[in-house]
């Protein structure tokens, strides 16, 4: 979708402003807001490309206006209440009101901690062989989907060369609305910084996205 | 959660956020979805176990072993997989070497994609607007925001993290750190010189 999540390019956002000696929580909420996403979805009550198209999905104003785990917050309450596992009477009351549902992975218990802090993967057997090789030249299609991906405006319509081929990975467009995996072949594909911001853009400058085929055409 | 009496807090009133987190937690709590042990366990590992020191190790190692560094830049994952002790990495890691001719600097425009592993939870800046905005099309001017600046001619690689796909920079070694040991380095290996947005502390310099 094209949200003001899709960042890249945008202008009038002010200076990069670091925090000497930041400390990994700032409030001790947002703690607890990363470890129930993190439990949440380890039990199966949503995947990783899901939670996202949630956050992106938060009107603009909130979206620019929240915090990042404030942000985190927001897209998983509405998340649980949209898949069914609370309800918008119970969010209200603050206490469970209704049954369970039964999550995929069982509750989360301390026996699961472990599987959190190891990385999932994402690669998957290859259905079809790869369509590009590296040095092909390809062109970030033109597509506008309402819905969640992973292709930013800022490189749709330009060429760009492949430089690296990552294999097969589950495909984020798919997986988000839960239509299944739908594995497709990665790529790293390196853009000229002049071709995406004009004659003016620093010539110096090369930007690399990492692109699933249905992102790309032959160019 | 018994804050009531854990904690003392200089604040009697919690705020919007911190009750709705609360109640959230307990909805999800009373529903058997979550042990409350648990999210504790996972924010105690967060807090104990990531972070940048992880990656500082794996570019000491770069540094000082020709081999390591070879299947480091060829395969991220596997080589750190060699390492009993760094965290596991996941799949796919891809370490990206700064020289004298290419800057490399990590951003991801689409949310926070980053290394947690290698470098621990992302700060603030990372993750907001302007980092994520200005990255990939003035990726000077946000150097220039962290008093860092490249020779004009230096080539400069953005790698916007689009994918699950995660990239580590390998930044240079400093000069004058000749015979120095793996543990001596790792201690002038920063967080932001493996972002690509700073460079390791210079031997003898006030840190």
């Amino acid at each position: 979708m094209n949200g003001v999540h899709d960042m890249g390019g945008m202008d009038g956002f002010g200076k990069v402003e670091a925090e000497p000696n930041e400390p990994m929580f700032h409030e001790e909420w947002e703690s607890r807001v990363l470890a129930m996403v993190r439990a949440m979805g380890a039990a199966g009550a949503f995947n990783i490309d899901t939670s996202r198209f949630y956050r992106e999905t938060l009107p603009p104003h909130v979206y620019l206006s929240s915090s990042y785990y404030k942000k985190w917050f927001l897209g998983l309450e509405e998340m649980l209440v949209e898949k069914g596992y609370l309800t918008r009477d119970e969010v209200a009351a603050g206490h469970a009101m209704q049954p369970a549902k039964a999550l995929k992975h069982g509750k989360f218990d301390l026996a699961n901690v472990e599987r959190v802090m190891v990385r999932g993967k994402f690669g998957r057997p290859a259905p079809t062989p790869a369509k590009f090789n590296i040095g092909d030249r390809v062109r970030a299609r033109n597509i506008h989907p309402a819905t969640h991906t992973r292709l930013p405006r800022y490189v749709r319509g330009h060429v760009g060369v492949v430089e690296l081929n990552h294999g097969c990975h589950v495909f984020p467009d798919s997986a988000a609305m839960e239509l299944g995996e739908n594995p497709q072949w990665l790529y790293t594909v390196v853009f000229e910084g002049r071709d995406l911001w004009g004659a003016d853009g620093d010539p110096t400058l090369k930007v690399s996205i990492d692109a699933f085929e249905p992102y790309l055409d032959p160019a | 959660m018994s804050h009531d009496h854990d904690h003392h807090h200089d604040h009697s009133e919690l705020s919007e956020t911190e009750l709705r987190v609360r109640a959230l937690e307990t909805i999800l709590t009373e529903k058997g979805y979550v042990e409350p042990a648990a999210l504790d366990a996972i924010i105690q590992a967060y807090e104990t176990r990531i972070g940048p020191h992880n990656g500082a190790r794996v570019v000491a190692k770069a540094w000082t072993d020709p081999a390591f560094k070879k299947a480091l830049l060829e395969d991220g994952s596997k080589a750190i997989g060699t390492l009993g002790h760094v965290s596991r990495v996941g799949d796919h890691l891809v370490v990206v070497e700064n020289t004298s001719q290419r800057h490399n600097m990590v951003v991801c425009t689409l949310c926070s994609c980053y290394p947690w592993e290698m470098l621990g939870l992302p700060p603030v800046w990372y993750k907001a607007a302007p980092y994520r905005s200005r990255a990939v099309k003035d990726p000077r001017g946000v150097l220039a925001d962290f008093d860092v600046a490249l020779p004009k001619d230096m080539e400069i690689r953005v790698w916007d993290s689009t994918a699950e796909t995660r990239f580590l920079v390998l930044p240079m070694r400093p000069a004058g750190t000749e015979g120095w040991s793996e543990e001596q380095l790792a201690e002038l290996v920063t967080r932001d010189s493996m972002i690509g947005t700073g460079f390791p502390k210079t031997p003898g310099a006030p840190s």
